[in-house]
């Protein structure tokens, strides 16, 4: 059981990650009101898409409670990486020597892990920021992200009715900020991308929300 | 650690006052500490009575709007504030509970700012709290700022001053004019004549009202034969009255009268009728202080009494013009009612003045207008031009019929700077010698004018040939007329002289489509809207309407109007002129009501591309009108 395997190692593993483990035993049986749950929106900029080869460059997110985003609880993170693909450049604008102070991989994941604790975790395309994070984890001995996620790009669907909605269609970022008219700023950082999320996290929301009966399963990646 | 979003939401607020002023440091400081706040349309930031939060908003996307509630939960909307407008700063201010309810009228990005953070960070600057306490004080709908930073809700704005109007105590008259029971209606008639009222009021022994005598009762009741004129007015009245208290307000003043269908409220001591009349409310004087429509307004100058009386109504045009261009009505009509009140302005303090003389005049005479009023084209207060013309006196009265006349001018002339008409500066006025002249003398000056044309001659002349009677007897303003069109037809200098003068300033375009601004003095970089754009168009529709021989249309528009019927040929060019002078005529007084002055002057860099683009719209008709004249007077050489 996943239970024995933890009590096993848990001596081998850094504090953090006891910590990270820690948050997850409590408030366990009490499930919170949506409207005042802590949410985490956040993205990666990676070297490329395969998550066994390419490296996560940074990673942004933003919290929020209710419809209120916090500037000064964001998280913006630059990482040292040995990879590096010139090709991708041009799309998140972070170079080899760039100008941002840079952190090392293990130093990120504390943050990052200290940052989101047992916080809802909200991305678009989710299942890549995943496997991403997941996989550098893994790197560090560490185990998987034990949140729970939200994908927005499968969220959005759900908000189209039955008869407009195509199963199949792949909405990306850019398209779900123009329908649901989300400010494009900062697209392609890290931090831009995690607080575009979050507004079209909330416009979903509204959308979803307007017979005030969303609960939870409802909202969750199956 | 660096915070991309607090550098994106410090890019947004530096832009905007009152951040705009701070140093970048201590803005940065406290963009880092904002929240923003999602809004689904109609959510709700804070409400009334709510208790005050710790920041105070600034809108990032959408639209709030910000309403008062009454007791009856009837909402008004107070302000909606857009892109960069602030809102919710009553704690900033003064930390009580909210007085107005935020909510969101579209959906919106609200940038929640600390307050705390943002005190520490502005405490001694001065102009940051200037603004703030501005910004809080005309949270009320300001037409002015709406329309400067070009966000006009016209749409779905009420009109929320006349609503604080209503609740204000109704004006009503103090003194009003009774009669006993005993009395007649031939004497009650009487009374109302002399005092020119609609209505008098029936009381007891005790001032106690019993009844009322309306113009209406008097109509139906006595000239239709129903009843003698010397009938007790007992017979007549209608009884009893309606009554109520001293300190009713002119909504409740005006719900009265529509329950009971009367036009007059008898107020009494105590506020029934068995206590003593203290005054009446017509439904003129709730109409009055409702303000803002053109019949009560000149009505209220025909009935005024005194000077300041008649500023007030003027006044009150101000604002009736300001709502008419705020909706769109057409130029032409509000120049109609602007100059129809500022032509009864003038008449009724000349009949005040009147009054004030020792004895009636002498001999008739007529007050002209001259300039931009005798044009009818006077939105805002100008300088005042007039001159009097009376009747041909003999020799012998001329000296004391000249000096009744300039007595008469001067008291005119300043009760009409009094109302807010300021003195002309060249001092074209009735009041002066040289413009208060006898019909022949009149007739003699034109004629000099006409045959011997120089640069004054055509300068005076250009003013005067725009002049419409204001007061008195029109048919000495006919004969003038006549006078000056039989000398027209004997002289063609004279209209190059005026061509001349029509061509003097080119069209405000330079080289490099540049608009041309003043060069030097005070008003150095200042674009001249009146003698660049207005003046040549109204100078070209002078000459071409006086060439044509045609009498009595004053009007620029008008007259450019009149020459696209006469030449169906050039029905293009000139509808175009008139157009363009009728906007330009729009732009000045927006510009002067914006500024508070004549809106002559205009700071190019306060107009935004699309006005500016308007603006040279309109100079192409300029340059066009020109060229024609050129030709038509064949003023090639004669420049």
């Amino acid at each position: 059981m996943i239970f024995d395997w933890l009590f096993k190692k848990k001596q081998t593993f850094p504090d953090f990650w006891n910590e990270y483990l820690n948050t997850f035993n409590k408030n366990k049986s009490n499930p919170e009101a949506i409207s005042n749950t802590r949410f985490v929106a956040f993205d990666t900029e990676t070297t490329g898409f395969n998550t066994k080869e390419d490296r996560i460059l940074s990673i942004g997110a933003v919290s929020f409670s209710g419809k209120t985003i916090h500037v000064n609880d964001s998280l913006e993170l630059y990482l040292e990486q040995d990879v590096f693909k010139p090709e991708t450049v041009k799309i998140h604008g972070l170079m080899k020597t760039g100008s941002q102070e840079k952190i090392r991989e293990l130093e990120a994941i504390k943050t990052f892990l200290t940052y989101i604790k047992n916080d809802v975790l909200i991305a678009h395309h989710a299942n890549f920021d995943k496997n991403m994070v997941n996989e550098m984890l893994s790197r560090h001995g560490l185990g998987n992200l034990k949140n729970k996620f939200i994908d927005t790009g499968v969220l959005y669907k759900k908000a189209i009715h039955i008869i407009y909605r195509d199963k199949d269609k792949i909405y990306t970022l850019d398209e779900l900020a123009k329908e649901l008219n989300v400010p494009l700023e900062d697209r392609h950082t890290a931090t831009g991308d995690a607080l575009i999320t979050a507004l079209v996290f909330l416009k979903i929301l509204g959308r979803l929300d307007k017979r005030k009966h969303l609960n939870w399963g409802y909202l969750m990646v199956k | 650690m660096k915070n991309s979003i607090a550098e994106r939401v410090n890019d947004f607020l530096k832009n905007h006052p009152p951040f705009n002023i701070l140093k970048a440091d201590d803005l940065l400081e406290i963009s880092r500490q904002v929240s923003i706040i999602y809004l689904e349309k109609d959510d709700t930031l804070f409400k009334k009575g709510d208790t005050f939060n710790e920041h105070f908003y600034m809108v990032r996307n959408g639209a709030i709007t910000s309403f008062h509630t009454d007791s009856n939960n009837v909402q008004e909307i107070v302000n909606i504030s857009d892109a960069g407008d602030i809102f919710g700063v009553r704690p900033l201010i003064a930390k009580e509970d909210y007085k107005l309810t935020a909510t969101a009228n579209e959906e919106s990005i609200v940038y929640a700012i600390p307050i705390n953070i943002f005190q520490a960070v502005t405490q001694n600057n001065a102009s940051v709290y200037k603004f703030l306490i501005t910004a809080f004080a005309t949270n009320a709908y300001d037409p002015y700022t709406a329309e400067e930073t070009g966000k006009i809700f016209a749409d779905y704005l009420p009109n929320t001053s006349q609503d604080i109007v209503s609740f204000q105590t109704a004006n009503y008259s103090k003194n009003p004019i009774t009669c006993n029971l005993n009395s007649s209606l031939k004497e009650a008639a009487i009374k109302m004549s002399t005092y020119k009222i609609g209505c008098i009021i029936v009381v007891n022994d005790n001032t106690h009202p019993v009844g009322i005598i309306t113009n209406s009762d008097i109509k139906n009741k006595i000239a239709t034969g129903l009843f003698p004129i010397e009938t007790p007015v007992t017979n007549i009245m209608t009884s009893p009255v309606i009554t109520d208290k001293k300190d009713l307000t002119v909504a409740d003043g005006q719900l009265q009268m529509i329950k009971h269908n009367i036009g007059h409220l008898c107020i009494t001591k105590d506020g029934t009728v068995n206590s003593k009349l203290v005054g009446v409310l017509t439904h003129h004087d709730v109409l009055v202080t409702l303000g803002n429509n053109p019949s009560v307004i000149l009505k209220e100058i025909k009935r005024a009494k005194r000077t300041k009386k008649l500023r007030t109504a003027r006044l009150k045009a101000n604002t009736l013009l300001k709502s008419y261009l705020e909706q769109n009505i057409p130029i032409s009509h509000i120049v109609k009612i602007i100059s129809q009140i500022n032509d009864t302005v003038t008449a009724r303090a000349i009949e005040i003045a009147l009054k004030k003389m020792p004895m009636p005049p002498p001999v008739s005479f007529s007050w002209m207008s001259i300039g931009s009023q005798g044009r009818k084209e006077q939105l805002l207060f100008t300088d005042q031009d007039n001159a009097i013309i009376f009747e041909d006196v003999t020799e012998k009265n001329y000296e004391e019929t000249k000096t009744y006349f300039l007595e008469l001018a001067k008291l005119v002339t300043k009760s009409l700077n009094k109302i807010g008409f300021e003195y002309c500066k060249a001092d074209m006025m009735a009041s002066k010698t040289e413009w208060c002249k006898s019909l022949t003398e009149w007739k003699l000056q034109f004629d000099d004018w006409i045959s011997n044309p120089d640069e004054k001659a055509i300068l005076l002349s250009s003013i005067f040939f725009d002049y419409s009677t204001v007061y008195g007897n029109n048919s000495l303003v006919d004969e003038l007329s006549d006078s000056i069109y039989k000398s027209l037809e004997q002289s063609s200098l004279f209209f190059k002289f005026l061509g001349r003068d029509a061509l003097k300033n080119p069209p405000p375009l330079g080289f490099f489509k540049q608009f041309f601004v003043e060069e030097n003095g005070e008003q150095k970089d200042l674009f001249n809207i009146k003698s660049r754009a207005l003046m040549p168009l109204i100078d070209a529709a002078r000459l071409l309407i006086l060439s044509h021989n045609i009498k009595g249309i004053n009007n620029t528009s008008e007259r450019f109007e009149k020459m696209a019927e006469i030449e169906p040929n050039n029905k293009e060019l000139y509808q175009s002129c008139s157009y363009a002078f009728k906007a330009l005529l729009k732009f000045k007084t927006k510009q002067g009501l914006l500024h508070n002055n004549s809106g002559k002057f205009i700071k190019l860099e306060t107009l935004t591309k699309e006005e500016k683009l308007k603006l040279k719209r309109c100079f192409k008709p300029i340059k066009e009108i020109q060229e024609t004249l050129k030709i038509r007077f064949d003023l090639k050489n004669f420049m």
